[in-house]
């Protein structure tokens, strides 16, 4: 059994009483990720050197263990890392050297636990499968010839491999929860504005969202706990009081009300997903919470809104990658112009030009009332849906994705069935809510990932819904042979 | 509505982006298919409802007007494709 198999604080138990050592969990982590990353190639960069340098530090250090301590931990490609290269996996940043941490890299540093290197992504996070990287695609550790996911697919392989104890990852479509499903493990998007994101290269600045990736719920909630906080340099930030996550997980769901919106589990949904949904219905019957079908009447335009929207705030995000301050610069520009142009066509790929092309068609004067701002109504209404919801309910139940893990290359060259993958998860992001994927079990021998969505901030009854669901099933242990 | 390549190009001049023909052709086949796509929206009647340009309650946010140190100089140089005396060079605005 892998060290990463073990409870965290049982690693921190072991820890403390000198059976193991924070190089023994690095060098697990190093060799984990020796054996296994020629396969699925969830790493763009492994600081073996930092790694070990960390371990050496925090074994020697008398001082109070963090909340985190001594665990190895993948950080998303888009996260920005002092002196770590950061690349959002894009040939545009290939030689790109943060030169400060994003806020939740200084979190993690305060929990004390060790960042073994960078992982693979869609380029700017644009993507659900990790093809959009442009130095190679991450592969899933259940089958070889299937995505991981995306767009944080090397946040979700690398966990699902036992190569890290956590990852993080970031959320705007489902980028988080996505992958987690597709991979078999856990996958938290909090609510906007619990998690800093400065540091975080913008895709979409009103859905992005930093969250944990992990093998079970428990850790999912420690690791909230060491990343959420209200961030002076995140204008977005939400000033609230942050609770304790992992006292929340007492395992009682007795009287929890949960409703499941027909129009995620009807069209489009594989009947096996739908089976397993039904199936983790019927766990949380049994434990004492009560279910009915709901509706969010406005889903089937979630889509839409969001291709819109997203689309548009990443023309103007990106804007600022022209080629002049930092980045790979077009080479002999004739002029100034030449070279922003040049730049920007040589260093962006196929996706992040056609959605940069959208939005700023969107946004362009005569269709900003007719698509941006029709979308922002839209979202809107969606968002009605949610509050209405919750007033009745506590939670929201659905599958995570329509589907399980797609084969690499099936669906790359049409971008509407990629975006409508989407589907259960992309609402959440335009409504701002917290959200949660779980492994609920497994359909033709590969993961299906069940969506536990909350009410704004309140984190602790989705986590608390979710763990419980895990103490009755067995589903969050299955493991890949890879 | 329908975009051409014409669009495309005029798009793409705006976004700063240099395309190649087959690209352009590609990109009008492709964002014709996704708005077509996103016209699904106007089967709702949003008149009157507000848009949401952000979940949170949060408008300007504030801070006190202080001096606050600066990222170091030769670090942000570090990261400059060209730069000379602590400027970060580009060729002529105009030709």
């Amino acid at each position: 059994m892998s060290l990463f198999d073990l409870r965290l604080s049982d690693v921190h138990n072991r820890l403390h009483h000198k059976e193991i050592s924070v190089a023994d969990l690095v060098e697990e982590s190093l060799k984990r990720i020796g054996e296994t990353d020629g396969k699925i190639e969830a790493f763009l960069a492994v600081d073996e050197e930092g790694a070990r340098k960390q371990a050496a530090k925090l074994d020697s250090s008398g001082e109070e263990r963090g909340l985190l301590f001594g665990l190895p931990a993948g950080i998303k490609d888009n996260i920005v890392t002092e002196g770590l290269r950061t690349t959002c996996a894009s040939r545009f940043l290939a030689n790109y050297d943060p030169i400060y941490d994003a806020t939740v890299i200084q979190k993690l540093r305060q929990a004390q636990s060790v960042t073994m290197g960078k992982l693979n992504m869609d380029e700017f996070a644009m993507g659900g499968s990790n093809e959009n990287s442009a130095f190679h695609p991450t592969r899933n550790p259940w089958d070889l010839e299937r995505v991981p996911g995306g767009s944080s697919g090397g946040s979700a392989a690398s966990v699902a491999a036992g190569q890290v104890y956590f990852s993080l990852g970031s959320d705007t479509g489902g980028s988080i929860r996505q992958p987690a499903a597709y991979c078999g493990i856990v996958g938290l998007k909090p609510t906007y504005g619990l998690v800093s994101r400065y540091g975080l290269v913008a895709f979409a600045s009103s859905l992005d969202q930093i969250g944990p990736l992990t093998k079970n719920v428990e850790d999912a909630a420690y690791v909230l706990q060491a990343i959420a906080g209200h961030d002076s340099r995140d204008s977005t930030s939400a000033n609230v009081d942050i609770p304790d996550y992992v006292s929340a997980l007492t395992g009682d769901v007795k009287g929890l009300r949960i409703g499941v919106p027909k129009e995620y589990m009807g069209q489009g949904i594989d009947p096996q997903v739908k089976e397993r949904v039904l199936e983790a219905l019927r766990t949380f019957e049994a434990m004492g919470a009560v279910w009915e079908e709901i509706s969010l009447p406005h889903s089937e335009y979630a889509v839409a809104s969001y291709y819109l929207l997203a689309s548009s705030e990443a023309s103007s995000n990106l804007a600022r990658f022209d080629g002049v301050r930092y980045g790979v610069r077009a080479e002999d520009p004739a002029n100034l112009l030449d070279l922003y142009r040049r730049s920007r066509s040589e260093g962006f790929g196929t996706e992040v030009k056609r959605r940069i092309m959208l939005g700023t068609y969107a946004l362009s004067s005569g269709y900003y009332d007719a698509y941006y701002k029709k979308a922002q109504q839209v979202r809107t209404l969606i968002k009605r849906d949610f509050d209405q919801a919750f007033e009745k309910y506590d939670l929201i139940v659905s599958p995570t994705v329509p589907t399980t893990a797609f084969k690499i290359g099936e669906q790359v060259n049409d971008p509407l069935t990629m975006y409508l993958n989407d589907i259960c998860t992309i609402p959440v992001n335009l409504a701002g809510v917290p959200a949660i994927s779980v492994p609920c079990g497994l359909a033709d021998g590969l993961p299906v990932g069940l969506q536990l969505i909350g009410k704004p901030f309140d984190e602790r009854t989705v986590l608390r819904a979710a763990h419980a669901f895990e103490g009755q099933t067995e589903h969050h242990k299955l493991r890949p042979a890879l | 509505m329908s975009i051409t390549v014409k669009d495309v190009e005029h798009v793409a001049n705006l976004a700063r982006l240099e395309l190649a023909e087959a690209e352009k052709e590609r990109l009008a086949v492709e964002l014709n298919a996704i708005l077509k796509y996103a016209e699904k929206l106007n089967e709702l009647d949003t008149e009157g409802v507000e848009p949401t340009s952000h979940v949170l309650p949060l408008y300007n946010v504030m801070r006190e007007d202080e001096v606050r140190e600066s990222l170091p100089l030769d670090k942000v140089m570090a990261n400059a494709p060209e730069e000379e005396d602590g400027h970060i060079k580009v060729p002529a605005v105009l030709d």
